[in-house]
């Protein structure tokens, strides 16, 4: 019987011919990651084993992203532990503020994350890099720091689920909308412990900032992973990036899947995902008059270059509306270099768009842009949760760039064309 | 293993951010994160929870973030097990790692109130709800993950397996 990429790469990391869907097993690990949130309990971890070394210093990225710079005195003191353990391990990939972006946009931009690959990093959003074709997943800390130590981690195979998108994709309709829509039709548990398999020919044709933001959210219908067969769109980002050798690896064409979605998606419009769940999707043509306080455009689902110059090519030339807060921000320091130098900075400040470093900030109600009580966002972000962004009695709407631009000028929820026509 | 305790109960998709805000995420001591378990969904709950009681709750309990967090506040709280529908997989395999008994029952979480005494079976894999007086069963956990479990949590069972056990 066939198999898909997932399946396909899970053999090859535990050493057999094949594995089926249900099957425990202990596999190798090509990457993994942590964060100045997950990172400290998988250090206290591993130093109450009594561990002697790490499986392979160059594996192995700790990224301090969420709580940087850092905004209180406890986050100081987590980031201090990783820092510590960073330089007594000698760990390669250690990135902290001044070159740290949000991982998951980071990792891919630098090709520490490659095609074929098995990764898992102590984020949910691990699943991010299923976009160039790897298996890759969320696990907690613990799971980090045993993996640290050997280098494996054990996973049951999950069951294969299959998304085709037919149709061409209308202007200002991207990953987000496809994969806020997809959450929306299958509900936030609707892939549990499952892989999504996202194809069809409206994938084929989706640049790599799109699909990275799909199988980003991935985790919020509760997969496994989610994953975008490698194609010469994966090629030509990966090739000039990665410093090791990868592999392209295919699903087969007789390959299991428990169930299959097929969509046209062709009249689909963005989307926006009401409070308190991202399945909560909505044509953002029904987000009538909701007026917001704040506009968010960043995190590691879209706060990408081609988001930044989506969100520009509304602002452009208009204001932020009044009584209304847009916030801005690079995911990495390279999105943050290239937005200078594309002008688009220069774009968001004419606006009266407040521009930050690289961090996961507001997305987690960490800080750079929490909500009062009452107060509404329409963030490009991956979660909508109660409490999410600030007060427990605010409000997140998730969006792709340019809904959440045109929302910034006209103050309310707003369809891009609106704006520009 | 036997165990009773009172129920707490919630609904479906109980998330992460709910169980420990992402504004306490900024320390790893279980004191501290057990003091703001389950603030954003019941915020009475830390007054009024014993040692011994369980969360009860539909579907998806613990979907979102990836944070050990949440499983250690609940585990530091005093709460014996969370019984569900269903778990999302990394708070499943969080709970595994750090020991926390989680309970895939759904016929129980039904049948369960807010303050119903409940006792559990964990070798017989029986939730009893004392008020009613209904039993369930569930299937108990993969023997992957009672090994686990029986070695007390994974890094346990990882230094064991490479012999470096202390």
């Amino acid at each position: 019987m066939g198999m898909t990429i997932t399946e396909k790469i899970l053999a090859a990391h535990s050493g057999r011919s094949e594995v089926k869907p249900g099957q425990l097993i202990n596999a190798r690990i090509d990457f993994c990651l942590g964060n100045d949130i997950t990172a400290p309990i998988s250090i206290e971890e591993y130093e109450k084993a009594g561990a002697t070394g790490v499986f392979d210093k160059s594996r192995i990225a700790l990224v301090l992203d969420h709580f940087t710079p850092n905004k209180d005195i406890k986050s100081a003191q987590q980031c201090a532990s990783v820092r510590r353990f960073a330089r007594k391990h000698d760990i390669t990939h250690f990135y902290d503020v001044g070159e740290m972006g949000i991982e998951h946009a980071l990792l891919p931009e630098l090709g520490l994350v490659l095609p074929g690959d098995c990764i898992v990093g102590a984020d949910s959003h691990t699943c991010t890099y299923g976009a160039l074709g790897a298996f890759a997943t969320g696990v907690g800390s613990t799971d980090l720091a045993a993996a640290m130590i050997t280098g494996e981690a054990w996973f049951k195979v999950p069951e294969q689920m299959k998304f085709v998108f037919n149709g061409h994709l209308k202007k200002w309709v991207g990953g987000k909308d496809l994969i806020l829509y997809t959450i929306g039709r299958i509900g936030v548990d609707g892939a549990l412990y499952r892989t999504m398999n996202f194809t069809g020919p409206a994938i084929s044709s989706l640049p790599m900032d799109d699909r990275l933001a799909m199988c980003n959210m991935a985790i919020e219908a509760g997969a496994k992973n989610g994953i975008i067969e490698p194609d010469k769109i994966t090629e030509a980002y990966i090739k000039p990036r990665a410093k090791r050798d990868y592999e392209m690896v295919k699903s087969d064409p007789d390959a299991l899947y428990i169930s299959t979605y097929e969509w046209d998606v062709s009249d689909l419009e963005p989307q926006v995902a009401f409070p308190h769940l991202p399945s909560h999707a909505r044509p953002v043509s029904e987000a009538k008059e909701i007026r917001i306080d704040q506009a968010y455009i960043g995190s590691c689902t879209n706060g990408r270059l081609s988001d930044l110059e989506q969100a520009a090519g509304i602002l452009k030339g208009r204001k932020v509306a009044k009584h209304v807060r847009c916030i801005v921000i690079p995911a990495t320091q390279d999105v943050y270099r290239q937005a200078m130098k594309k002008g688009l900075l220069e774009i968001f400040l004419d606006a009266g768009c407040a521009i930050s470093t690289p961090t996961c900030g507001p997305c987690l109600g960490g800080h750079m842009g929490i909500l009062a009580e009452g107060e509404r966002c329409i963030a490009t972000s991956n979660r909508n949760f109660v409490g999410r962004m600030g007060h427990v009695k605010s409000e997140v709407y998730l969006s792709n760039a340019a809904v959440a631009a045109a929302s910034a000028v006209t103050g309310s929820i707003t369809h891009p064309e609106e704006v520009t026509r | 293993m036997k165990f009773q305790g009172r129920a707490f109960k919630y609904g479906d998709n109980v998330n992460t951010d709910e169980i420990l805000p992402a504004r306490y995420l900024n320390s790893i001591d279980p004191e501290w994160l057990a003091g703001h378990c389950m603030e954003d969904i019941d915020a009475d709950f830390v007054k009024e929870k014993k040692i011994g009681d369980m969360i009860v709750a539909r579907k998806n309990f613990g979907c979102g973030s990836s944070r050990e967090h949440a499983p250690i506040a609940i585990k530091a709280a005093g709460i014996s097990c969370v019984i569900a529908d269903s778990f999302a997989r990394i708070f499943y395999r969080n709970a595994i790692n750090i020991g926390l008994p989680i309970i895939e029952c759904p016929g129980a979480t039904g049948d369960i109130e807010k303050g119903d005494e409940v006792e559990i079976d964990l070798s017989q894999g029986t939730v009893k709800n004392l008020r009613t007086d209904r039993i369930f069963k569930f299937e108990p956990l993969p023997p992957f993950a009672q090994e686990i479990i029986a070695s007390g949590g994974l890094m346990k069972y990882v230094m064991k397996k490479m012999g470096g056990a202390r």
